[in-house]
């Protein structure tokens, strides 16, 4: 399966040629970016972990690109995105976020029922790649 | 002034309620009323007549007056401006102290603007233009339960429209049915499926069948994508105490927003969103029957006024119209609309219909959604003319696809990150905007289909609302 999460899941895989217009386009109304990367892809976790501080003071495309390859370097088989941040009074919020980079493999996820009474079901979404310790997923690093 | 206080008729205008030289206050609520006076009525008194029986006055002098500080209750019509190019009819400004309102109730508010004055004889046709809400009133409500930003962060969707559908047929389908359309449609890239205005709970799927097969459906799809995905769950029912047990049902299995339509009166929606805050469900409200009263333009009451009425009260979403469906939308008016809903400060801007200037003062942004014959092949159209927050809603457009729901659900979530990609990178999309659609198509068969089915497809109808300012009026083009 494909991950459908951020902006351009259904598109295929970017070039850094495409991700640096991307990062242009924030740079272009003051978005400062950030990376995050992460082995717990269920939809509700929030917290990927940070590569470093968003990069607040950094207006260079190219800048930004490099801190992108250096988390895939260090995280080859994790999921990769890229943020984009308006701090501007009344947005306070993300603006753009795409994945740029997924596991060789994306097994997905598990639906669990648990049956309750009046046909009321529970459910459960599973990662099947969460049934293994954090950086042990997605076949090791 | 003793003439003032004779028993017996005198005219409104008489009565203070013509004021030219008063100056509102920044607390004041300021009402544009489109007034078409009966023959041989002036202006400054038809004005005076609307202001007064929007307020205090009655048909005749009444000594009970003196009892109050009547001037202070008084509303006062400061301004009439005969519109250009339609004789007869005038734009009467409106001043009303804040004291005239209870603080946070929209029945209230509109018990006084749009009361007993709507059918006054005096007049041939009123219409209640634009309000400007000071914000020591704005900030007497609660506003929408969760807002824009709040939704995005829920959703972890951002830097594009979201996408959605309404279930169809909207009515005779069965539970079991109805819940197939959901999956395939959120399976194939929607974000979120609807029910329509008018399913409640009837005899061929009761609601709670419904809403059973829809958390399936809704469940499935996001583990097949690892999406976060939603289903609107009309709570519209006959009673608050239905609509309660109803929303209660739809939380408690799981949902993630429920819908009411407008036809359930403010003071059902404002209980509604106070709801939907404390139980952290985003509320979408269907704008059904608004039509009857916003689209004739001498009388009732413009879409802008019921998108500043529904902010207060605290939808997080409404529907304000395409432009470029079937349904009708001058561009300019729907410009309007949709920064009345979205933006924090809108200035006056008479080409957009927009009579003042508004100060929502942090109030949270309601998503507008634009919903009624549109198709993926006006992509970038719906971009240039809508922007980036808003639902985009395909029902025919996805449902109708040749190669199932799924394939429609995914060619419109092609063509629309297509769309955003060209834009950021620069591109002139509105110019080369079916180029960038056919190129993605060339990777994506669904978006291909869906192309070749609609591509030429457009409503280029003239709309009965437009802009004074606007000498011909614009099609959506």
């Amino acid at each position: 399966m494909r991950i459908t999460q951020g902006t351009f899941s259904y598109l295929p895989d970017f070039t850094d040629e495409e991700i640096t217009a991307q990062i242009e386009y924030a740079l272009r109304n003051n978005w400062p970016l950030s990376v995050e990367f992460t082995d717990d892809p269920h939809p509700r976790n929030v917290y990927w972990e940070m590569w470093g501080l968003p990069m607040f003071d950094l207006h260079d495309a190219a800048g930004v690109l490099m801190e992108v390859n250096a988390c895939r370097e260090a995280y080859p088989r994790h999921y990769v995105k890229v943020n984009a941040y308006d701090a501007t009074l009344g947005r306070q919020s993300t603006m753009l976020s795409f994945i740029v980079q997924r596991p060789p493999d994306e097994p997905g996820f598990r639906l669990e029922r648990q049956e309750a009474a009046d046909r009321q079901i529970r459910y459960t979404t599973h990662p099947y790649a969460a049934d293994r310790p954090t950086g042990e997923r997605y076949d090791g690093s | 002034m003793a003439e003032r206080w004779n028993a017996g008729v005198i005219p409104y205008a008489e009565m203070g309620y013509w004021e030219p030289d008063y100056e509102p206050k920044d607390t004041d609520i300021l009402c544009a009323f489109r007034i078409t006076p009966q023959e041989g009525v002036p202006p400054e008194e038809a004005g005076a007549a609307v202001a007064g029986e929007s307020s205090t006055a009655t048909w005749t002098v009444v000594w009970t007056d003196r009892l109050t500080a009547h001037e202070h209750y008084q509303a006062k019509c400061y301004k009439v401006d005969a519109v250009p190019g339609s004789p007869g009819q005038y734009i009467a400004y409106i001043a009303y102290d804040m004291d005239l309102f209870e603080e946070g109730s929209i029945a209230n508010l509109t018990s006084s603007i749009i009361g007993n004055v709507f059918g006054f004889k005096a007049l041939k046709a009123l219409r209640l233009e634009d309000m400007r809400i000071p914000p020591h009133y704005v900030k007497t409500f609660q506003g929408p339960a969760h807002g824009i930003v709040m939704e995005r962060e829920y959703l972890n969707k951002y830097g594009r429209p979201l996408l959605g559908a309404t279930t169809k047929p909207k009515l005779g389908l069965s539970a079991r049915n109805y819940g197939r359309v959901v999956y395939e449609a959120l399976r194939g890239g929607l974000d979120f499926t609807k029910d329509d205005e008018n399913i409640n709970s009837q005899p061929f799927m009761r609601w709670r069948d419904r809403y059973l097969f829809c958390m399936e459906a809704v469940h499935r799809a996001q583990a097949e994508t690892g999406e976060i995905k939603g289903h609107y769950l009309n709570v519209t029912a006959a009673t608050m105490e239905d609509m309660y047990e109803r929303a209660n049902v739809a939380k408690e299995i799981g949902s993630i927003i429920v819908m009411i339509d407008l036809t359930v009166g403010y003071t059902a929606i404002q209980s509604m969103a106070k709801w939907a805050r404390a139980n952290s469900v985003i509320l979408h409200l269907h704008r059904a029957g608004h039509g009857t009263y916003t689209r004739q333009k001498n009388h009732g009451v413009s879409f802008r006024v019921i998108a500043k009425w529904m902010r207060l009260a605290g939808v997080d979403h409404i529907h304000a119209g395409t432009v470029v469906g079937k349904l009708e939308g001058d561009p300019a008016m729907v410009s309007g609309y949709y920064s009345t809903l979205r933006d924090n400060h809108t200035e006056a801007d008479p080409a957009r219909g927009l009579y003042f200037s508004q100060d929502w003062a942090s109030l949270p942004g309601v998503m507008p959604v634009a919903s009624g014959g549109i198709h993926a092949g006006q992509m970038h159209q719906l971009l240039h003319h809508l922007g980036e927050d808003v639902v985009l809603q395909f029902g025919g457009g996805t449902i109708g696809h040749p190669m199932g729901i799924s394939a429609g659900a995914t060619a419109n979530r092609v063509a629309l990150e297509a769309m955003i990609k060209a834009r950021n990178e620069g591109r002139d999309y509105m110019k080369e905007g079916d180029d960038i659609l056919k190129a993605a198509a060339k990777r994506s068969h669904e978006l291909d289909v869906a192309l070749a089915t609609w591509g030429d497809i457009s409503f280029n109808y003239t709309s009965t609302d437009t802009a004074d300012v606007v000498s011909t009026p614009t099609t959506a083009g």
